[in-house]
């Protein structure tokens, strides 16, 4: 449903179907909707991957280029990621300036990447001080149907395993991989009435009274973490939603990995 | 890299819609209780056109989805050409909802005033409610005890101002504010693909999870019944929006359903629902 | 570097192989986005496009509402991974006056007197950039009109020439915009026979002109039929819909 204004009886709908672990599309209250994805799509990006969740249709495109280095990590590469919620991609969404919401977007995929240790950015270093690799990480979302934050890191992820540049010790040579190992996922989790569940849609994610996203490295082990929108959560509910999140991530990284 | 989506809109493919009260309504679906009675299959006359192409010349008048230049006429739209009482039309495959007076519609309060509500009925169109086009006696101001953000009514166009203005009034019999079950939203030039040919498609819908389903003319439909039914009918609405194309959907969305659930006892239809699909 | 890089060989042929008068490879399909009333992807040459429609809807902000007729606003933008360099996001002088002719090419197709106090709101994103891709943008976008049920006169297709080595050439690709001696992006309407859009920077003889606007108007109406076909193929009942795998 494209609308802002969610219908009452829908939500009390949702309410009711929640108690019983299932949703309008019929999935259980932990199960993720069905993804799709491709890389090396993008001619101009050194990586690039589209990927879609259920109704949630991105692509991210991955530039690197050569600057300079923060003052304060002289011998760093630096990973940029930006987000912009475009009134293409859902009726809702207005023209301008990035939104809160986008920014927030694109920090928490970034806090994701960049905590797990994924990029090895000393690797990045080309001449301390003075030029390091810089990854611009652009996410653009063709079509939104919610949890933009677990599919923009999944593509985010793909689209930087697919990267390719320059190699600095035989420029004639065969492009390089970026200095990468790991595949840091998120899951995230809303919070209606009492039930948690995953993977939110638009509708799920305009009548949650909480969110969470946590970022897990390949050892199931937590990296970032980020709670959001109004309302509260209780102890059990991160708990529980740990144990939830370092499952899935097991099962959304294998799929991932095979589809090369 | 990009194929087409689920592609919607394909209904009508194969079937023409004839409309008794041509020209007047011109080319707009009826969707009046009668209407299954009024598809039938033209395979032979089926012509398929975009926007632009010559369909026909000066014995032909102008209809819906179609523009005269030059003494020949256009198609403006995407859709099936036919031919009706001298006149030329394409029946679209996709569109805007436009209200016209007398369209019974379901939409959703999206803003109060001291004395209106402001309804979203999925029109390009303002459209309001007036506190005197309810059965209550509403002092000023006090609008907000009667229907608040997020109320879904099933209510009927009563007028289209000069600006576009839609107004709605409840006041008839069988208007309402819905107060349970679930609200769905399908392109409105869909609606006859959720009815199905003589009315199948409803028919087993409602047979096989037992809920009541109002489909207003806008293309936002109302369900109700008990929750399995409810999440059944949701899942299977969503799957004829998705597949309106294809063939054999009858038999898809059968599938889906399964066994038969019990049927509830019949509505009896509102007054005011001639042109609702029950 | 002009002196150096000849852009046509001893054969005629430019230097991704093609004749003067050959297009690229072009691919379009329509109805690809789920949220948007109508939507279509080109792909030409190395040129990807989506574009994307809302409306008719209520104009925001009001005060640009027409009593008349519906307005038209066209959204530009590069991808900030769609060019060599990568590109800061945001509007910038480019994007906005191509914005503004490509909403004005629209309009003279699109019935906008049907729909009064209304907006049509046509997003075009260039996923990846080799020359041509205003062009690219407009014969996506009106595609993407026709598939959200928005009436109009006809589909309208754009195509550019250009000169490269001194001779007129079809479809300017990367290379010979940056190094050729014009360009020259037309939209024609086949319907009507009217040219709805026409810039050109560089240097053409009157002559040369005429040429090279013949030349973009006849791959017009081929890519016309290109149009044509995208929407018939979103609704052929053989092709079952699709996945978007």
């Amino acid at each position: 449903m494209k609308r802002t204004v969610i219908p009452e009886i829908k939500k009390e709908l949702i309410h009711k179907l929640a108690t019983e672990d299932t949703r309008e599309d019929g999935r259980s209250l932990l199960q993720f909707r069905e993804l799709k994805f491709e890389t090396g799509i993008i001619g101009t990006a050194n990586g690039s991957s589209r990927l879609s969740l259920g109704g949630t249709e991105i692509i991210v495109g991955v530039k690197v280029q050569v600057g300079t280095p923060y003052p304060d990590k002289p011998d760093q590469g630096v990973l940029m990621t930006g987000c912009e919620l475009k009134p293409m991609a859902h009726p809702s969404f207005q023209g301008g300036a990035p939104s809160e919401e986008a920014i927030e977007i694109a920090r928490v995929v970034d806090r994701g990447i960049r905590e797990s240790g994924m990029i090895d950015m000393h690797k990045l270093c080309i001449e301390p001080e003075k030029k390091v690799w810089m990854i611009y990480l652009d996410i653009q979302v063709l079509n939104y149907d919610g949890n933009l934050f677990d599919a923009a890191t999944m593509a985010g992820v793909l689209a930087l395993h697919n990267a390719r540049i320059l190699d600095i010790n035989n420029p004639e040579g065969e492009k390089v991989p970026l200095p990468i190992t790991s595949w840091p996922l998120t899951v995230t989790f809303v919070k209606i009435k009492d039930s948690i569940m995953v993977d939110p849609t638009f509708t799920e994610e305009r009548i949650a009274n909480a969110r969470l996203t946590i970022s897990m490295d390949d050892n199931g082990d937590i990296r970032a973490m980020q709670k959001g929108l109004n309302g509260a959560l209780i102890y059990d509910d991160a708990i529980r939603a740990m144990d939830t999140a370092r499952e899935l991530t097991f099962d959304l990284r294998a799929r991932l990995q095979n589809n090369p | 890299m990009l194929r087409p989506k689920c592609s919607n809109n394909v209904l009508f493919l194969g079937y023409t819609v004839s409309d008794n009260k041509w020209p007047a309504n011109a080319g707009r679906h009826n969707l009046g209780s009668d209407i299954m009675s009024q598809i039938d299959i033209q395979e032979n006359e089926r012509r398929f056109v975009v926007p632009g192409e010559e369909i026909g010349d000066s014995s032909h008048r102008s209809g819906m989805g179609t523009y005269a230049r030059d003494g020949k006429v256009f198609a403006s739209q995407t859709g099936i050409v036919n031919i009706r009482s001298g006149y030329i039309n394409v029946q679209n495959f996709a569109g805007k909802y436009l209200p016209r007076q007398g369209d019974s519609v379901i939409g959703v309060i999206r803003d109060i005033g001291p004395n209106s509500w402001f309804v979203d009925i999925s029109c390009p169109y303002n459209s309001m409610l007036h506190a005197s086009e309810t059965p209550w006696k509403i002092d000023y101001g006090m609008t907000g005890q009667y229907l608040q953000v997020g109320d879904v009514i099933l209510a009927k166009v009563n007028h289209i101002d000069e600006i576009k203005n839609v107004n709605l009034t409840i006041k008839e019999h069988g208007l309402r504010k819905l107060s349970s079950g679930q609200v769905l939203e399908v392109d409105y030039t869909k609606v006859p693909r959720v009815i199905g040919k003589g009315g199948s498609m409803i028919s087993i819908l409602k047979e096989r999870t037992g809920c009541k389903i109002f489909i207003g003319q806008n293309g936002v439909i109302w369900i109700d019944g008990e929750l399995d039914g409810i999440a059944k009918a949701t899942q299977a609405i969503n799957i004829i929006s998705r597949d309106a194309q294809k063939q054999g959907l009858t038999d898809t969305i059968r599938e889906f359903l399964g066994a038969t659930e019990s049927h509830e006892p019949d509505e009896e239809l509102p007054d005011a629902g001639d042109d609702l699909i029950e | 570097m002009n002196e150096k890089i000849r852009l046509i060989n001893d054969d005629g042929l430019r230097v991704d192989g093609r004749k003067p008068d050959e297009l690229r490879p072009i691919k379009i399909e329509a109805g690809v986005l789920d949220n948007a009333d109508g939507s279509a992807y080109v792909e030409w040459g190395n040129n990807k496009v989506i574009a994307a429609v809302y409306g008719p809807r209520e104009v925001q902000p009001k005060y640009l509402q027409n009593s008349a007729k519906a307005i038209v606003q066209v959204n530009y933008n590069m991808a900030a991974f769609s060019g060599d360099d990568r590109i800061r996001p945001g509007p910038n002088r480019r994007a906005t006056e191509i914005s503004k002719i490509t909403a004005e090419a629209l309009e003279n197709v699109i019935l906008t007197n049907q729909f009064p106090r209304t907006s049509i709101d046509v997003f075009i994103e260039i996923l990846e950039a080799d020359a041509g891709t205003r062009c690219a943008g407009l014969t996506a976008a009106s595609v993407a009109v026709a598939d959200a049920g928005i009436p109009m006169i006809d589909l309208v297709p754009s195509c550019a020439a250009g000169k490269a080595d001194d001779q007129v050439v079809l479809d300017v690709g990367k290379l010979e915009d940056n190094i050729g001696q014009a360009d020259l992006p037309v939209a024609y309407v086949p319907r009507t026979g009217e040219i709805v859009l026409l810039q050109m920077d560089g240097h053409l003889t009157r002559d040369e002109f005429e040429k090279a606007l013949n030349m973009a108007i006849e791959a017009c109406k081929d890519i016309h039929a290109l149009q044509q076909e995208a929407l018939k193929s979103r609704y052929s009942p053989q092709k079952e819909g699709g996945d978007a795998e």
